[in-house]
């Protein structure tokens, strides 16, 4: 029991202890308040920025926005995977491209999706929706190829139909994969959207980012940064969760 | 090689060169016919001229070694910490269980988020910049170091202190051996997301670098341009990522 959580205790006294020195440092005057805000101010902005109602909005914007582009992601991506495996020719000719999209840094494309779609929910939400359909397309087909050839030829030989293969052999077989690709791609939409709503000033809770940036409100800034890391990380660990679900060890 | 296989090898080449001419043609005509996109997409003809325009342009190397400066302030700023960080937490079990779900955390976070502290901290220049990027690359190259340095099997090291190795010995023939081939992988990972932070940290708010040359085209409405800085950015960081991963295969072979 005692070593199960001491390190996440140590981590929570080390986190306290950095935050006392950082207040210290800021009510000595050592780094201006403009530069650095006191984590006591930072506590009470996010509350000020959850008050005002902005905070849980922009989070719900956000959040939506996601949903949404992580819901065309999949409904384009599980099936174009399915195709490719279906169509190995193809999923061979391509695998080398989606490979490679997959490290590209496609966040860098969104001026050409702003000229195309404007400062506009369709902007943010197609950043994430390309960076999440990558994921879900590369990881859906590596996911069915790597099915055991065994349970497929069980299926064909109580000659399964092809919808009754895919539902009941290649998906329930290929889930742990095809799962791996669904929360990357989540997690990567919900990053890009936040990111690209804090360049184009626009939606939720990037957008809150640099708003409070425009207004010199340091510790709001200081709080809604915070708030992106918890958003972040709590995505984080409830998809690991989901997964450690489906796949019990 | 068998006759199948060269087949498919050859039947995959022909695919993707059909689809390049396919996506090339479709981009030429919805550019030139400005029926869906309007101005806002131009052809592909007029996307390579103005990567020709850019590549022969005596600016245009000015802002690019801005941004390749920039890239390698952020990526050694980032590396050396992430890699010092990562022996350190790997090294101690119970500091590194402590740090795990924080760092987890921060390396999930969109780095560009912090770019208005780093505007506070050391103004809007390059330097903010480098910083963005040094924050960025930080934490691929920590996480891989960590993982490196736990998967060192115990008893290598035992062998290490039998044999009475000094501190300089235990890490050229135990620790570098089995670390090179992580903290290499790690570092293409920290290139890439610092490659990302640089440029995104210029589009927000710069005065020099591919950045803000693309930003300064989107403001005069001279898409084609803007088009043609994306393009040679993407082939830039396909090139580092290809070199990066050169160095990581050669890692795996040697050790």
């Amino acid at each position: 029991m005692r070593s199960r959580f001491a390190p996440a205790l140590w981590g929570l006294a080390a986190l306290a202890a950095l935050a006392a020195a950082l207040e210290a440092v800021v009510r000595l005057g050592l780094v201006p308040k403009l530069v650095v805000a006191a984590p006591s101010d930072t506590a009470l902005a996010i509350w000020r920025l959850a008050a005002e109602e902005d905070l849980f909005r922009a989070l719900g914007a956000t959040l939506l926005t996601a949903l949404g582009a992580v819901a065309a992601a999949v409904a384009v991506g599980l099936p174009a995977g399915y195709w490719l495996y279906k169509h190995p020719r193809f999923g061979l000719a391509y695998r080398n491209w989606l490979g490679a999209l997959f490290a590209a840094p496609l966040v860098l494309v969104y001026p050409v999706v702003l000229v195309l779609f404007g400062r506009t929910y369709v902007s943010t939400g197609f950043m994430g929706f390309v960076v999440g359909l990558v994921a879900i397309v590369l990881y859906t087909r590596e996911g069915l190829a790597a099915v055991s050839p065994t349970l497929v030829r069980v299926g064909r030989a109580f000659n399964l139909t092809p919808r009754q293969e895919f539902w009941k052999i290649l998906l329930p077989a290929g889930t742990p994969m095809i799962f791996t690709g669904l929360r990357l791609g989540t997690i990567y939409a919900l990053v890009n959207i936040i990111g690209v709503e804090y360049l184009i000033n626009f939606g939720g809770l990037g957008f809150v980012v640099s708003e409070t940036y425009d207004k010199f409100d340091t510790p709001g800034m200081y709080g809604a940064i915070l708030f992106v890391i918890l958003v972040s990380g709590g995505m984080l660990w409830l998809l690991k969760r989901i997964q450690l679900w489906l796949r019990p060890a | 090689m068998a006759p199948a296989r060269v087949n498919a090898r050859a039947d995959a080449r022909l695919i993707r060169l059909l689809t390049l001419a396919g996506i090339l043609v479709l981009w030429e005509a919805l550019g030139q016919s400005r029926l869906v996109f309007g101005e806002a997409l131009p052809p592909a003809s007029a996307v390579a001229v103005a990567i020709a325009r850019e590549i022969i342009s005596l600016s245009f190397y000015r802002h690019l070694a801005m941004t390749l400066g920039e890239v390698a302030g952020g990526f050694v700023f980032g590396a050396l910490p992430g890699v010092a960080c990562g022996l350190a937490l790997g090294a101690r079990r119970v500091l590194g269980a402590a740090a795990d779900p924080y760092i987890a955390a921060l390396a999930t976070t969109p780095k560009i988020v912090f770019l208005p502290i780093v505007m506070l901290a050391v103004g809007i220049g390059p330097g903010s910049k480098v910083a963005l990027g040094a924050i960025s690359a930080f934490f691929p190259v920590v996480i891989a170091t960590v993982a490196g340095m736990r998967a060192i099997p115990a008893v290598f090291v035992r062998v290490g202190r039998a044999f009475n190795l000094r501190p300089g010995q235990m890490v050229r023939m135990v620790y570098l051996p089995a670390l090179a081939l992580p903290i290499v992988t790690g570092l293409r990972l920290g290139l890439g997301v610092a490659i990302i932070g640089v440029l995104l940290g210029e589009l927000k708010l710069a005065s020099a670098g591919l950045g803000f040359l693309a930003r300064d085209y989107y403001d005069q409405y001279n898409f084609a341009a803007l088009y043609a800085i994306v393009a040679i950015v993407f082939a830039l960081a396909a090139f580092a990522n290809t070199a990066m991963s050169r160095l990581v295969r050669r890692a795996e072979s040697r050790y």
